[in-house]
């Protein structure tokens, strides 16, 4: 499989404060990659200089061989990179299937355009990405009434607008109820397998991460301790002592209940 | 050299009734939000109080004992605005407050001439202070020297009052985060009181010591307004230090610019605000304002659609109606109307970078009077045809806005509005001071439209197709791709970047189109009225345009052109009376504190409730 993403030694310090600290990884077309890590490890840090909106003190982001580090975040998208945030945003002053039009147009490069009667553009389209996300019936409501889950789910519609190939999801499932959490990562696992678009995502929910990840990469304090599969980590005696403080991170007889 | 420091001196003197006055704006807009326009009314007030005092209290005592009489009747007439006035509309959408303050200036400026009558007071002099001393030759006032003295103190007073003591720590507390302030427990309410007790308290203190050196009259409250706010932007919002050194930058500068380049001293001002913000956005001692994305207070605006069958067929039949007016109107009523179309594009235009772009512009005049200037001038300098000259008044406000648009746009929320202010004041005081071309106060005349459109008919006929085919445009925009990546940007810009739009590039293209729409406005102006002067240019024109926004309704598409209509309207029958200002002033402060969304916004709520139409969302 190709690889779609690649971080090189990437490091962002706070002046003494080394939120990131030489971490390196690379992502393969189709891939489902969990990053973890306790509070304060710098996932999100990591996440907003993939994207653009932290430059990085040193090292590189590179996407499909091509150097991205330090581009403007709407450039990175240009280059099919999808990001969801950590705190929602969505324009709480349109309808739902607005918002995914909006995402639509400027993937068609329509923002500068006149064209009367823009709520028609575009909007069938923008209805089949509500339906992947199961939320083609509450289309024409506004998204400031919507509940938290359901705007995670909307801000994932507007991510697939212009088929990234690669997804940049900071913690997707935060904020929502135990049932909303796996049925989102079930529908984000689906859309890897249906699209073979490659899927980054942060999540403290071990639920979510042990199920659904291909790999699993596990940060503290900036740097990266353990990469490997769902049994790799779990069986890491460096994560359980950094991360958990000992003790067992993903107890067996669960996981049946998950993955049926 | 004795000169220089003589003027030095005088400069330092000056700097205290301005550092006073904006630290006092700087207080209430820390922690309470709201842009107090009437600040420069408290400051007015402050010196009629005082002069009225210093009639009664003789001597050196009685004197320094007004003073300080003075500031404290000014901080409770602050304390009575602030609740009758402001505690009723707290709840109110951001900046909506601002109207209200709009509409005490009214009521203050007939109040004091209803008291004090129009003429100019003359202040009389300190007792103890009347003489000059000799600083190399060159005389320098005692009172100045005294006032030099003082300011430090007022100033080490107030920094120790909000740095050292509980009260300072509950308002540097609010002024960060009122929401975790009042779950502390803290009474919000009076918080809010007493700071606006001493916001109007230092104003007042600063129009009273000013007596003896400018004394009183009624334009003191406009011609401060736009100094402090220079004051308070350049020394960075909500710092003392930074206002007591913008405070001292400015005046000073300002002496010196009287004696050595006396054409320029009103651009000075702005020259230097401009080159600061450039260079520090957020004022020298001022921080990043970490706007909350979704900070706003009150309701979302709901989505837009585009007018139903039957609003678009009350909408033709009102414009038919309008069209008829020459057939059974009298010429007095085709007049009333052109003006009001004309202001009504004016304001459509302000509204769609305001509320469609979410962007406070504190200077739309400029491209009002800048497009009105530009046609007016190429009409007297070249054999130009009318025609033409009106194409080019949106050209040319279109051109001072991109300018404007590219050095503004990078700051928001408040230094941006500041900023073009800044820019607007800058235009004013270049048309203003540069007489030989511009006519500077006198204006220029005979600017009349060819001889198939001097006809108030005709004349009519254009600014009803120009002025309602110009606010469908700008409506039509809100409803094109460019106007929801405009809300976009608005809405989120963490978003609307994320998703490839350049949210700077689509604000900036925005305000460069409403700056046009503006000029088409100021250009049919200028050949309606057949002159033009530079109050088409000044903080007031703005604000008028600003005023109308926020009581049309911000946060509906129709609000500017129903605010717009009502205001000029209403003017036009107040103007009859006296005291027309405080009618007026009283009237919108009664639709702010009835109508906290605006006419339209309030209609809307008021027919909803009534259930004639259903609510988009029941669980709103």
């Amino acid at each position: 499989m190709t690889e779609v993403l690649r971080v090189e030694h990437l490091s962002k310090h706070f002046g003494a404060i080394k939120a990131v600290d030489d971490v390196n990884f690379s992502l393969k077309q189709g891939e489902l990659l969990a990053m973890i890590g306790p509070n304060g490890a710098g996932k999100s840090t990591c996440f907003n200089m993939m994207m653009g909106q932290l430059k990085p003190t040193s090292g590189a982001v590179f996407l499909r061989g091509e150097n991205i580090t330090r581009l403007a975040p709407r450039v990175i998208w240009r280059k099919g990179v999808g990001r969801t945030f950590q705190i929602t945003a969505t324009y709480q002053s349109m309808t739902v299937v607005e918002n995914v039009q909006v995402a639509l147009m400027s993937h068609n490069h329509r923002i500068f355009s006149f064209r009367p009667y823009a709520h028609k553009l575009f909007r069938d389209q923008a209805l089949g990405f509500l339906e992947t996300v199961g939320m083609q019936d509450q289309a024409d409501r506004h998204a400031a009434v919507l509940a938290y889950g359901d705007l995670k789910r909307l801000e994932l519609a507007i991510a697939l607008c212009h088929e990234p190939d690669l997804l940049l999801m900071d913690e997707p499932t935060a904020g929502m109820a135990p049932k909303e959490r796996l049925a989102l990562m079930q529908l984000t696992a689906s859309i890897v397998r249906d699209r073979g678009i490659s899927v980054l995502f942060t999540e403290h929910d071990m639920d979510v991460v042990f199920g659904h990840a291909h790999r699993i990469m596990v940060l503290n304090r900036g740097r990266l301790i353990a990469e490997g599969t769902a049994a790799e980590i779990r069986n890491n005696t460096h994560v359980q002592e950094v991360y958990l403080g000992g003790g067992q991170l993903y107890k067996k007889s669960e996981e049946g209940s998950i993955n049926a | 050299m004795g000169l220089f420091i003589a003027q030095l001196l005088t400069g330092l003197a000056n700097a205290g009734a301005l550092f006073m006055v904006a630290s006092g704006l700087s207080l209430i807009f820390g922690v309470t939000r709201i842009v107090n326009f009437a600040h420069g009314s408290f400051y007015m007030l402050g010196a009629f109080v005082g002069y009225s005092l210093l009639q009664i209290l003789p001597g050196m005592v009685g004197f320094w004992v007004a003073m300080l009489l003075a500031a404290i009747v000014v901080g409770v007439i602050g304390v009575v605005v602030e609740l009758l006035v402001l505690r009723p509309i707290y709840r109110a959408p951001e900046l909506f407050q601002l109207v209200a303050t709009f509409g005490v200036i009214l009521v203050i400026q007939d109040l004091a001439l209803m008291i004090w009558g129009a003429e100019d007071m003359l202040g009389p002099r300190a007792p103890g202070l009347k003489g000059v001393i000799r600083i190399m030759g060159e005389p320098v006032p005692t009172y100045d020297i005294a006032l030099i003295v003082i300011t430090p103190f007022v100033a080490l007073a107030l920094w120790y009052l909000i740095t050292k003591t509980r009260v300072g720590i509950l308002v540097r507390a609010a002024t960060q985060d009122r929401e975790m302030v009042s779950a502390l427990g803290v009474n919000q309410t009076w918080l809010f009181t007493g700071v606006f007790f001493l916001g109007a308290a230092l104003a007042g203190l600063g129009g009273a010591i000013q007596l003896p050196k400018g004394g009183a009259d009624l334009m003191m409250d406009f011609n401060i307004l736009a100094s402090i706010f220079v004051v308070v932007v350049i020394g960075g919002m909500g710092s003392l230090p930074g206002a007591y050194l913008a405070a001292v930058l400015i005046s000073v500068l300002n002496v010196f610019g009287v004696t050595y380049i006396p054409q320029s001293t009103l651009v000075l001002m702005f020259v230097v605000m401009a080159v600061v913000l450039m260079i520090r956005p957020y004022g020298l001692f001022g921080r990043e304002e970490v706007a909350g994305e979704h900070g706003q207070v009150g309701e979302v605006e709901r989505p837009f659609k585009p007018a139903g069958l039957n609003a678009r067929l009350m909408v033709a039949a009102f414009l038919f109606v309008l069209a008829l007016v020459p057939f059974y109107g009298s010429t007095f009523s085709m007049v009333l109307i052109t003006d009001v179309v004309i202001f009504c594009l004016f304001a459509a235009s302000l509204h769609f970078i305001l509320g469609v772009g979410g962007l406070v512009s504190f200077g739309h005049a400029a491209f009002f009077g800048g497009g009105a200037y530009v046609a007016a001038l190429i009409v007297t300098y070249s054999e130009t045809p009318m025609e033409f000259a009106l194409m080019l008044a949106p050209v040319g406000a279109a051109m001072a806005a991109v300018i404007i648009g590219w050095l503004c746009i990078r700051l928001t929320g408040v230094y941006f509005a500041m900023l073009t202010m800044a820019f607007a004041q800058l235009l004013w005081s270049l048309v203003y001071q540069w007489g030989a071309f511009t006519g500077g106060d006198d204006g220029l005349v005979n600017i009349w439209p060819s001889d198939w459109l001097n006809d108030t008919t005709v004349y009519y006929y254009l600014t009803l197709i120009v002025g309602v085919g110009g606010i469908l445009l700008l409506r039509h925009a809100a409803h094109s791709p460019f106007g929801y990546g405009l809300r976009a940007a608005r809405d989120s810009a963490r978003q609307a970047e994320a998703m490839g739009i350049h949210t700077k590039r689509v604000q900036w293209a925005a305000f460069t189109f409403a700056g046009a729409m503006a000029g088409v406005a100021g250009g049919l102006f200028v050949f309606s009225k057949g002159s033009i002067f530079p109050s088409e240019l000044e903080i007031a024109r703005s604000f008028d345009a600003l005023i109308v926004v926020f009581l049309g309704g911000v946060k509906t598409l129709s609000g500017g052109v129903v605010g717009g209509a009502a205001l000029e309207t209403v003017k036009d029958f107040l103007t009859r009376f006296e005291y027309w200002r405080m009618a007026l002033g009283l009237l919108i402060i009664g639709v702010v504190i009835l109508a906290p969304e605006g006419i339209v916004g309030s209609l809307r709520k008021a027919r909803e409730s009534f259930g004639r139409i259903n609510r988009p969302e029941g669980e709103v």
